[in-house]
């Protein structure tokens, strides 16, 4: 047994069990730390509950009001598609340019976080740090101030989408290049190539496939998101929806609803049959 | 080797131009037709003075907001909306557990496992703010409301993520414990428990973070937390109580996400 193993609070206040095996040499089984890990999950459930005024019993005798507007939706109003095919076209239009604009601009802020391509401590922390306060703006936050800055429509939502993904495929992007195979791009520096054309013929081609596969699983999700922003009055299919919630007209929701699901299923299948080609 | 044998060889690169010109003509398409729906109703030249407002909001934010310690005071929605975010990642997790189980390929038949899989894309289609006013229904508006739309809305992605660890446990391990004579009991403590903890509990750690981001969705529809504060101070454009709130919630944020990355970091390792 090691002596100089450093023990932390835990193991000194509840000490491994020692067991002495056949042949005389014994050894130490640390304490399970499954009892405190769930002592602290208790106590903070029952905090939480506290705090949001969880009640099972509301929830078992109430829960069927749940379905009412549930059932309302069903069967949808299928006379209503005509006027949706609008507002979910610019909601594909809406993801498709952000997704673009935000995969694009990511790249060279990728580059100048990655710190195997750029030495300066100080400059990767730096970007690193601005990522991650970027990721931390919630999107409908960003959707409401670009309709404050852009006006109502769609260009608002186009932005909110492109900062997101900007921030999610950016962070995706300089882990991937940090964790790239640098061989190829010391030799090419030694044969004396600038650092961007290192960069272009030995970094680039390694990350591109992972990246292009993040870009597109980022444009699924954004679809999703796009739908929800038309509620601050960024354009696209919220902008209905909301309307529809606000006049009860369920059948309607449905019908929308219907129609964002079939149309993000048709999405997310092409879009893993080309990831699955990429890697 | 010569120079012809350079040339040659160079010659025999799979020539991909054609896929690669076929794709970037594509991508140019998508991108002229999306471009099409880039319209925004002019704000009349307010945009810059509304700008101006947020980053100095932002750089100058209500003190008495921020530092306040009673209900309305920052620090306290966002205890809040920890509170919220926790116990719906936590129910989410306990509703997932069922649709990851039915839709695990090698649990179920195929066909029941695509079946769940479609229903919970379903759910996860549903934006955020239909569950809000449906479960308003229920609950009445407050964190209760919130916490179970949170809820719903953590099913999507957490039963995908549990799905495929599922999918990937290891049977070997299955068949040993056979072998050495354990009942199902046992089999499901020591043989799956093990291997599917580390990476549930990583999943649930990841939700988390992402449910106190996407907290203040929940504003919107008055469902608790620190979004309805934020939305309110941002449509009366009072600028510098938006930057308290913000500010709070970046700090919280980021550090939960330290947190949270170093947490998963260490049950990757398997420690």
């Amino acid at each position: 047994m090691r002596k100089t193993e450093k023990m932390n609070i835990y193991d000194r206040i509840f000490r491994p069990v020692q067991y002495t095996l056949e042949n005389g040499k014994t050894v130490s089984q640390k304490r399970s730390r499954l009892p405190l890990i769930l002592i602290v999950l208790l106590v903070s459930t029952i905090i939480a509950g506290e705090v949001t005024g969880f009640s099972l019993r509301t929830l078992i005798n109430r829960i069927s009001y749940f379905f009412v507007i549930l059932g309302d939706m069903i069967p949808p109003d299928w006379s209503y598609m005509p006027r949706i095919w609008g507002p979910l076209m610019d909601t594909i239009k809406m993801s498709l340019l952000g997704s673009f604009i935000g995969a694009v601009l990511c790249i060279p802020f990728s580059v100048l976080c990655s710190s195997n391509l750029i030495s300066n401590r100080l400059v990767t922390g730096f970007f690193k740090l601005f990522y991650s306060v970027v990721r931390t703006l919630p999107t409908l936050v960003i959707a409401l101030i670009a309709t404050y800055i852009f006006g109502l429509g769609t260009f608002a939502g186009t932005v909110a989408i492109a900062v997101f993904t900007f921030a999610y495929c950016g962070k995706i992007l300089y882990e991937q290049i940090e964790t790239v195979d640098m061989g190829s791009y010391e030799a090419l520096e030694a044969l004396g190539m600038a650092r961007i054309s290192a960069i272009r013929y030995s970094v680039w081609p390694q990350v591109l496939p992972g990246f292009i596969s993040t870009v597109l699983f980022c444009f699924e999700g954004n679809v999703r998101y796009a739908s929800i922003l038309g509620y601050v009055g960024a354009g696209g299919l919220g902008i209905i929806l909301n309307e529809r919630i606000g006049w009860m007209e369920y059948a309607r929701v449905g019908m929308i609803l219907l129609s964002l699901f079939v149309t993000v299923v048709i999405i997310e299948y092409i879009s893993s049959y080309l990831r699955s080609k990429l890697v | 080797m010569s120079e012809k044998n350079y040339v040659s060889t160079l010659e025999k690169a799979p020539r991909t131009w054609v896929g690669q010109l076929a794709a970037l003509l594509a991508c140019l398409a998508l991108l002229a037709w999306s471009s099409s729906a880039v319209q925004s109703n002019s704000t009349g030249g307010s945009g810059l003075a509304v700008a101006r407002g947020i980053i100095s909001g932002i750089l100058h934010p209500t003190p008495s907001l921020l530092f306040n310690l009673g209900t309305n005071g920052v620090p306290y929605l966002l205890f809040e909306t920890i509170a919220i975010a926790f116990l719906g990642t936590l129910v989410g997790a306990v509703l997932s557990v069922p649709f990851s189980f039915l839709g695990a390929k090698n649990i179920v038949p195929r066909p029941v496992s695509y079946l769940v899989r479609l229903c919970v894309m379903a759910i996860r289609t549903i934006p955020p703010f239909v569950y809000g006013l449906m479960f308003i229904m229920v609950t009445g508006p407050g964190a209760f409301a919130g916490l179970l739309t949170m809820s719903c809305c953590s099913i999507g992605m957490l039963s995908k993520m549990f799905i495929e660890s599922i999918e990937e446990l290891d049977r070997g391990i299955l068949e040993s414990l056979d072998a050495a004579g354990c009942n199902t009991f046992d089999k499901i403590r020591y043989g799956i428990l093990p291997q599917l903890m580390p990476s549930f509990s990583s999943t649930l750690i990841y939700r988390f973070d992402m449910n106190l981001r996407d907290a203040s969705v929940l504003g919107l529809v008055g469902a608790g937390g620190i979004g309805a504060p934020l939305m309110f101070a941002m449509n009366s454009y009072r600028w510098n109580d938006v930057g308290a709130i913000l500010l709070g919630l970046i700090i919280l944020v980021l550090i939960v996400e330290w947190f949270s990355s170093r947490l998963r970091n260490r049950l990757m390792r398997g420690e």
